[in-house]
């Protein structure tokens, strides 16, 4: 049947599965948006700004693992997306962005709203396409949405002119299409499975490093039961959180800059690393030189490019997470004796971790006058439901989630780790509770951060969609205040918010509920009263304002010369 | 030290400018690139040389391949490809200086493809070390302009490099 190409494009996301889409109109959509109006099949949410949107389509896709679909307008709706899609694109989440374009004819020529899309986002997205001929348009949509998916996964922008919108044709979609430069690697070689793990049981000293990829990869069950089967501690990234319980003896919790002092010593004192889905980020190896000095290193990755990029490698293996960690396990299973073995010999290791762990657990100092931030994550946990999904902003609320907010389970935990997107939490939660509207979505904020996308509280309220909204509020921009206090000489230069906001009326304003505490004794009564609440909600703990994030690895500090207390 | 890497690319919109910024972005060297289609349809071939550690050189492969339009890429280690580049070159060639300019031509198996009473233009081809070396034999003469392509390199022997 002949279409035009509003409507092919909205039929191919029906195909590819689509049912949910975040975007917002204007003049190169509208053809789109006529289609819409009549097709059941998409439930499509207006977010109150394009960044939004697209952040949303990102909590969407983490929390389910699905291409998260957005739409913006040309010009300013496309340049308004680009903070969502490299936020995205740092993290690997899949994603289809569709925005409108002027008219073939008047590409080029400055027409109004017209901005070269292609060329912003050629740096952050996995690929781009711009459509010319709405013949190419189902191949191109099929083609973006098997690019954001397969190999490691990432956005893909398609640019829909709208001329190409408004020329029919026949609407067939592509049964397979072919890609001849896009084959990525899925299947582990066999050989190098076998030599990684048998390289691995002649260690003593090893630990599992475990990044986003196994999020991702779908790869959390692979890897904590060679983990168990092996006996291995295993310790995160922050997007790594949640692919293995910590609430598991072997945990180590996360590493890195503010990671746990037993993670840090034991990459410290490892001498076999397997890196698995992880990139060795400059925030999780410290100074470069000085990084886990002892230790050979297996590097698992789907993305050749991941391996050997900042550290030295000695036995990469490419390949999809989860299929290579399958044949590990059935690789170890081949060698019961060798395995117990193995496991015998790392009891003095286990002792090590034992002691760094009790020498210095995270920890911080309870107060009965102000509300210290990492009590009110402690408590979040202990009063959610084991399910819930949390979504943090960017900034010191991020990282003491990260320390004292326990993740058992993959996607669900849902941060800005490679780009650090303030403004991330509350779209991001916000798409994650249109996916499981059922679940219980918190999103964890600062301040400064919340009020980078305030206004989609709007959107929480139109859709009924109650999330949960903690304010950690320290009236600072924490995280640089945190830096200026330590390597500045306390020059709190354009850090203090001055200004204090009144959360509980904003709430209403939005038509939302709000609550408020500077009392330690009353933070399990809000949150109480805030999960309560059939609708969205803002609770707001005013806490310690110059509390900091600790430890600390000093940038440019090796792993082990962490600050404890400062 | 220098590369020279073959790359075989979809005949795409935007092609060279996503090789392009992907060697801008992740600060890596272009010496000389060039480009033009192949004898398979909807191909093109560009030649990039480029500088670096061994470290630098497989992350330039690597980030390569991983753009979805590039089919393959080559790093043609010494001796495994041959490269020509062509240049043209203007010098001034006045009195005793325009046999010299000749002799020069010859030696190189150069050719004049342009001569005004001040000056010749010149085409030279070969391995992009021949053309520093005549050049250097000419820059004294005075080199009014200098044009080159930049490398392009075919890898030896009878096997044919296709997509
Ligand atoms: C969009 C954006 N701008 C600036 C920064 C730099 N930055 C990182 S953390 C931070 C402070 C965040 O303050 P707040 O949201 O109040 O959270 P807190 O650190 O106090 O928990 C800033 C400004 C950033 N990460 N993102």
């Amino acid at each position: 049947m002949k279409m035009n190409g509003a409507r092919i494009m909205l039929e191919c996301l029906k195909k590819e599965g689509v049912d949910t889409v975040f975007g917002y109109p204007g003049g190169t959509v509208i053809n789109i948006y006529d289609e819409l109006y009549n097709f059941k099949e998409i439930r499509h949410i207006l977010p109150r700004h394009e960044q939004a949107g697209v952040h949303a389509a990102d909590g969407y896709a983490r929390a389910t693992g699905k291409v998260g679909v957005a739409f913006a307008t040309s010009g300013p709706g496309a340049t308004n997306t680009v903070t969502g899609i490299a936020t995205a694109y740092m993290d690997s989440i899949p994603l289809v962005i569709v925005t409108g374009q002027v008219p073939t004819a008047l590409i080029g020529n400055d027409a109004f709203q017209e901005a070269d899309i292609i060329g912003i986002t050629r740096s952050c997205t996995k690929h781009n396409f711009l459509v010319r001929d709405v013949k190419d348009l189902a191949t191109i949509m099929k083609k973006a949405f098997y690019i954001a998916r397969s190999g490691r996964p990432g956005p893909v922008l398609v640019d829909l002119p709208k001329d190409v919108q408004i020329a029919q044709t026949e609407f067939i979609y592509p049964e397979t299409i072919e890609i001849r430069g896009y084959k990525p690697n899925l299947i582990g070689h066999p050989k190098q499975v076998e030599k990684a793990v048998d390289l691995l049981l002649t260690s003593r000293k090893p630990v599992i490093y475990v990044g986003g990829g196994v999020v991702l990869g779908n790869a959390a069950e692979g890897l904590t039961s060679l983990a168990r089967k092996l006996s291995i501690p295993v310790t995160t990234t922050l997007m790594g959180l949640g692919s293995f319980p910590e609430n598991d003896s072997l945990s180590l919790g996360m590493l890195g800059m503010h990671g746990a002092y037993c993670a840090n010593m034991a990459m410290t004192h490892s001498d076999m690393i397997i890196a698995v889905g992880a990139r060795f980020d400059d925030r999780v190896t410290g100074k470069i030189a000085t990084f886990a000095p002892h230790a050979k290193i297996i590097h698992i990755d789907v993305d050749p490019t991941s391996i050997k990029k900042n550290v030295r490698v000695d036995l990469p293996i490419v390949g999809d997470v989860k299929d290579v960690l399958t044949k590990m396990i059935k690789q170890a299973d081949k060698n019961k004796e060798k395995v117990a073995e193995f496991k015998d010999a790392l009891v003095g290791w286990h002792e090590d971790i034992a002691g760094w762990k009790s020498k210095h657990p995270i920890s911080y100092k309870q107060s009965s006058t102000v509300i210290k931030p990492q009590f009110v994550i402690q408590k979040l946990r202990e009063l959610s439901d084991d399910d819930a999904i949390i979504a943090t902003d960017v900034g010191q609320h991020q990282m003491w989630t990260a320390q004292f907010f326990e993740f058992n389970k993959p996607r669900t935990l849902l941060s800005s780790g490679g780009l650090g997107t303030m403004g991330y939490g509350l779209p991001a939660a916000l798409g994650a509770q249109v996916a499981f509207p059922q679940r219980q979505v918190i999103t964890i904020c600062g301040d400064g951060g919340v009020q980078m996308n305030i206004q989609e509280m709007a959107t929480l309220v139109q859709n009924r969609l109650p999330v949960k909204i903690v304010i950690l509020n320290n009236n600072f921009l924490g995280m640089v205040r945190q830096w200026q206090e330590l390597f500045f000489d306390k020059r709190y230069s354009q850090t203090c918010m001055e200004m204090p906001i009144d959360f509980i009326k904003l709430a209403e304003a939005y038509g939302a509920k709000g609550f408020s505490t500077s009392k330690p004794s009353e933070v399990e009564k809000v949150i109480m009263q805030g999960f309560k609440e059939p609708g969205p909600v803002i609770m707001e703990f005013k806490i310690a304002r110059e509390e900091k994030v600790l430890p600390m690895v000093p940038a440019g500090a090796s792993l082990n010369e962490m600050v404890l207390n400062a | 030290m220098q590369h020279t890497i073959s790359v075989l690319v979809e005949n795409e919109f935007g092609v060279l400018a996503r090789v392009a910024s992907l060697f801008s972005g992740r600060g890596f060297n272009i010496d000389s690139l060039s480009v033009a289609p192949t004898n398979e349809e909807g191909l093109s071939r560009m030649t990039i040389v480029t500088r670096g550690d061994d470290n630098i050189l497989e992350q330039i492969t690597k980030q390569l391949n991983k753009l979805i339009d590039i089919i393959k890429v080559i790093d043609f280690t010494d001796g495994s490809a041959i490269e020509r580049e062509l240049a043209l070159i203007k010098v001034s060639a006045e009195d005793e200086s325009r046999a010299e300019v000749l002799r020069i031509v010859d030696i190189f198996r150069a050719k004049i493809i342009d001569v005004t009473p001040k000056s010749y233009t010149i085409e030279a081809t070969g391995n992009p070390l021949k053309i520093d070396a005549i050049l250097e034999l000419l820059r004294p003469l005075g080199l009014k302009e200098l044009v080159r392509t930049g490398s392009v390199a075919i890898g030896r022997g009878a096997k044919g490099w296709t997509g």
